[in-house]
């Protein structure tokens, strides 16, 4: 709503109708709230009601008697519960200090220079999104464990800990964070920067004052985005905490250790604070945001600077070399034969079968599950996004679907996982077929990765002025029709980048359903975390390559196609 | 040529004689079976039994103990779960007290060691083998560390193990529950939980699962892994420079078991399959990782496992006083040691 406001058409040009953005026929209202009715229910469905039996479940012990409150009490009473807040808190908050100016800088260069090698660049900046969490921590453990490779650098520490933690949550989460602020750096309106030079502004001070400014909604958004997924995380703490706890593996320990559901319910809804402050965050970034692109931008080309452009190479080769060297190291540990006595390499650490019962099977349940997620999720989102922004009235309505759009993301997978358990498994419950079908796994995959794809088409639709829906209305174009003919194809970078994150979450994600997979749709991820478990890393570290290789070439893919569409659709950005 | 004829003849007859028995027009009834075997295990278990019972189709979920144990609470009210085959006796004593298994009475279940089934009649639960904690000592790291050879608990205390030791957290994992209870049982609480206190000080870590901690030894990130012997006797037949160690004072154990979850939609081949856990044939599939196993007469020689490990089991061993006091017994650990814990346990 807000948006719709404040990206009135300025006063120099001829406006359709100030009062609101576009006129509405009768026939497109009714269709509008009938889509936006859609998302709600869907969103209520998959994300609000399963919490909310979650949250009923926090107030019955583990007999099925109500105890009102008593299971918070217990939970405040809880000695490691202080230590495990305090590492939450403090290991994220570190993670975010560092990842988030890492990733500015990173897509600053991707973005905003004329270094050689982009494409490249935004290849290996994609790589830990290829892995699940728990790769990079058994890299890490190859590389600085007790048996490692490059021990002495810890001088003395021990990888188990924060230390671990830190360096992992790093690799996991700088994608995320490029992703967001690449959309947010990507459109410019270069009058503004041609304004400012010619008022002598010099180069810091446009950035101060026209960069900085440009994407700060992005940028709250990705140290948001970064702050709860390191919260949320339990694949990275897992394997490499030690005894290092965090609230997201308490939640865990509560459900699987001591089989204390309404005890982890409370863990969990605990985990949802960081949701609300999102919450606020982004709608006080709603505010203050204003459309970047109008009809009448010119988009921003960055100019030659040998030395900037070749720093910026450095830069970017140096991360990029990082985290392509810990997937390399992950790649070794799957073809040594027994680290770290015995490293001829083989292949026997592919043969899933001696690991796991599912053997290669789980691997095709992950294909059929990425694709799933990759289609239902993106139509979902996009339209939903698309629905929020640019629907005329219903402000309520939108307000729900904002704040169910940006809970999923403050919402742990196990957390999410149990809650489907507690709502789907209910005898009463109509939808209670979904349990343990293929189905459930795809919606709670669309669901735990709802958020950060939701913002991504958010960002990408608020670069686009409301103008484009004013003047087809305006020529009597039916909305629909401006959806599909002009949204979609104006979007559809974005569009693909938001269907390759479902597709890499899904091969990727373990918390969302590993409490929901059915013997015969038990996925890859949940395979690995099982290697894992019972210390067959090197069968781990193999499965989670067939997930990256997989992830890679479907990327690889998507790269050829973003190039070819990019010159089909995005032309009008370089004029 | 003409005996490749034959050859190809032949085969394709056996092919054609295959396909009816392996698929009776769809017919083949779907079990779902819930698990904390070892993974190794799954596969030769389901084709033994497949072979003996054409037409039930084995679909394996398998987690540690803790893992299973909790989807199957989860489930309560709608369980997925035919059977459970392979999990420890004290968490089906707990679903047992929950109403949640269907008492059945296996053919040949008679012919067991009287231990190794529910007390009652029909029994909730029938043993399959037992499996006790063990301690695995990485001989290569221990020599570059000069750490002596334990060869008891009491060693373990030692202050040159400080930092070294890793074990199971009790919570997940049935082989951390078991030495718990194990030591609880036999030094009695208090002087149980003192030694836990003591041990405490030299354990690095506590893993998840019950075998990890002997893989890490196996693999030197570690010297010292508190785990199963099985696990123990199989890294050092694949190479792991280790010693299986089992405690002089005796070692805690655990039943591993089979029941029928009550309310399954496929009660006969349930049973066929509660039947099948119980027989011989399927006790010489236990024996080739374990070497105690529910029928009597069934033994084996496994290369690397410990001499004596039937002998080692501590003779106090209620399941029942274990099941009754698991979650005390977890919430007290947490309380004294959950701040060690590996994050997932």
């Amino acid at each position: 709503m807000s948006a719709v406001k404040l990206s009135l058409p300025k006063p120099a040009v001829p406006a359709p109708s100030r009062t609101t953005a576009r006129p509405v026929e009768r026939s497109e209202r009714w269709l509008f709230g009938l889509g936006l009715g859609g998302i709600a229910l869907f969103l209520a469905l998959f994300v609000l009601l399963p919490l909310g039996m979650l949250f009923l479940r926090s107030l019955y012990d583990r007999d099925g008697a109500f105890v009102g409150l008593a299971n918070f009490a217990a939970f405040l009473e809880a000695p490691a519960l202080t230590r495990s807040v305090v590492n939450s808190l403090t290991l994220s908050a570190l993670t975010t200090a560092i990842t988030v100016p890492l990733a500015f800088l990173y897509a600053f260069c991707l973005t905003r220079t004329h270094m050689a090698g982009k494409g490249l660049f935004r290849l290996l900046a994609q790589i830990p999104l290829l892995a699940p969490s728990l790769l990079p921590a058994i890299a890490l453990v190859y590389l600085f464990g007790n048996k490692g490779i490059l021990r002495g650098l810890l001088m003395g520490e021990s990888i188990y800990g924060s230390i671990g933690i830190v360096m992992g949550e790093v690799f996991y989460s700088f994608p995320h964070a490029v992703l967001i602020l690449t959309v947010a750096l990507s459109t410019s309106d270069a009058r503004l920067y041609e304004a400012a030079e010619a008022l002598g502004a010099g180069a810091w001070k446009r950035f101060a004052t026209i960069t900085l400014p440009g994407v700060r909604y992005g940028l709250i958004s990705a140290v948001f985005v970064v702050f709860t997924l390191v919260v949320t995380d339990f694949g990275v703490p897992k394997v490499i905490g030690g005894s290092t706890n965090m609230l997201a593996t308490d939640v865990y320990k509560q459900v699987v250790g001591q089989q204390n559901f309404g005890m982890g319910a409370v863990v969990g809804i605990v985990l949802l604070l960081p949701a609300g402050l999102a919450f606020v965050a982004d709608w006080i970034g709603q505010r203050r945001q204003m459309a970047l692109l109008s009809a009448r931008s010119v988009p921003f080309q960055p100019r030659l600077n040998p030395v900037g452009d070749r720093l910026a190479v450095l830069f970017c080769a140096l991360v990029g070399g990082l985290l392509l060297g810990l997937l390399g190291v992950a790649g070794f540990a799957s073809v040594v034969t027994f680290w770290p006595y015995n490293l001829t390499p083989t292949l026997a650490n592919y043969d899933f079968a001696q690991f796991d019962a599912a053997g290669w099977g789980s691997y095709a349940n992950s294909l059929t599950l990425a694709a799933g997620t990759a289609v239902a999720g993106t139509a979902i989102v996009f339209t939903g996004a698309w629905l929020v922004e640019r629907a005329p009235g219903r402000a309520v309505m939108k307000g729900t679907v904002r704040l169910m759009a940006v809970l999923p993301l403050a919402v742990p997978g196990m957390a999410l996982g149990l809650a489907y358990i507690f709502f789907f498994n209910a005898t009463w419950n109509p939808l209670s077929w979904l349990y343990h079908s293929m189905a459930i796994l795809v919606l709670a995959t669309v669901a735990h990765f709802y958020t950060v794809s939701h913002l991504t088409a958010v960002t990408a639709l608020k670069q686009l002025d409301a103008e484009f829906e004013a003047v087809s209305a305006s020529l009597k174009v039916p909305v629909w029709s401006t959806f599909l003919r002009v949204t979609v194809p104006l979007c559809l970078p974005a569009i693909l980048d938001i269907a390759i994150y479902f597709f890499v979450n899904a091969m990727t994600t373990v918390s969302a359903v590993v409490f929901l997979y059915a013997p015969e749709t038990k996925p890859a991820s949940v395979a690995v975390l099982n290697m894992d478990d019972s210390g067959e890393v090197a069968g781990a570290a193999a499965m989670a390559m067939m997930i990256v290789l997989t992830s890679a070439a479907v990327r690889a893919l998507h790269a050829l196609l973003s190039r070819a569409l990019h010159r089909r659709t995005q032309a009008w950005r370089r004029h | 040529m003409i005996r490749r004829t034959i050859l190809l003849g032949t085969s394709a007859l056996a092919l054609l004689a295959a396909v009816p028995a392996a698929s009776p027009a769809g017919a083949a009834t779907r079990l779902t079976v819930y698990t904390a075997l070892e993974n190794e295990q799954l596969a030769p278990y389901k084709k033994a039994f497949e072979a003996d019972n054409p037409g039930v189709e084995i679909e394996w979920v398998r987690d540690s103990t803790g893992v299973v144990t909790a989807k199957l609470l989860a489930e309560k009210d709608n369980p997925k779960a035919d059977v459970v085959w392979g999990l420890a006796a004290s968490s089906l004593m707990i679903l047992d007290a929950q109403g949640m298994l269907m008492p059945y009475q296996p053919k040949g279940a008679g012919d067991l060691k009287a231990g190794f089934r529910d007390a009652k009649t029909p029994p909730a639960w029938v043993g399959m083998d037992a499996w006790m904690a063990a301690i695995c000592f990485n001989t290569v790291e221990a020599e570059k560390k000069k750490l002596p050879k334990p060869t008891s608990w009491a060693d373990l205390l030692k202050p040159e193990y400080k930092g070294q030791i890793v074990m199971p957290n009790p919570a997940s994992s049935g082989t951390g529950f078991l030495a718990v209870s194990g030591w609880l049982q036999t030094m009695g609480a208090d002087q149980g939980w003192g030694y836990m206190d003591r041990l405490n000080d030299n354990v690095a870590l506590y893993t998840h699962s019950g075998s990890k901690p002997c893989k890490m030894a196996a693999a030197g990130e570690y010297p010292i892994g508190i785990s199963i012997e099985y696990t123990g006797a199989q890294q050092k037949t694949k190479g792991a420079p280790i010693d299986v160690i089992l405690a002089s004072e005796g070692v805690g154990w655990e039943m591993e078991a089979t029941a029928i979850v009550k309310g399954t939609r496929n009660a006969e081949a349930a049973k066929a399959l509660a039947d099948w856990a119980a027989s011989r044939k399927a006790n010489e599939q236990y024996v080739n990782f374990y070497q105690v196993t529910a029928h009597p007469g069934v033994t084996k020689e496994t290369p690397n496992y410990p001499k004596n490990a039937e002998a080692a089991m501590n003779r106090t061993n209620d399941f029942a006083w274990a099941a009754a006091n698991r979650d005390r017994i977890l919430a007290d650990w947490e309380k004294r040691y959950g701040a060690k814990s590996e994050p997932k346990s």
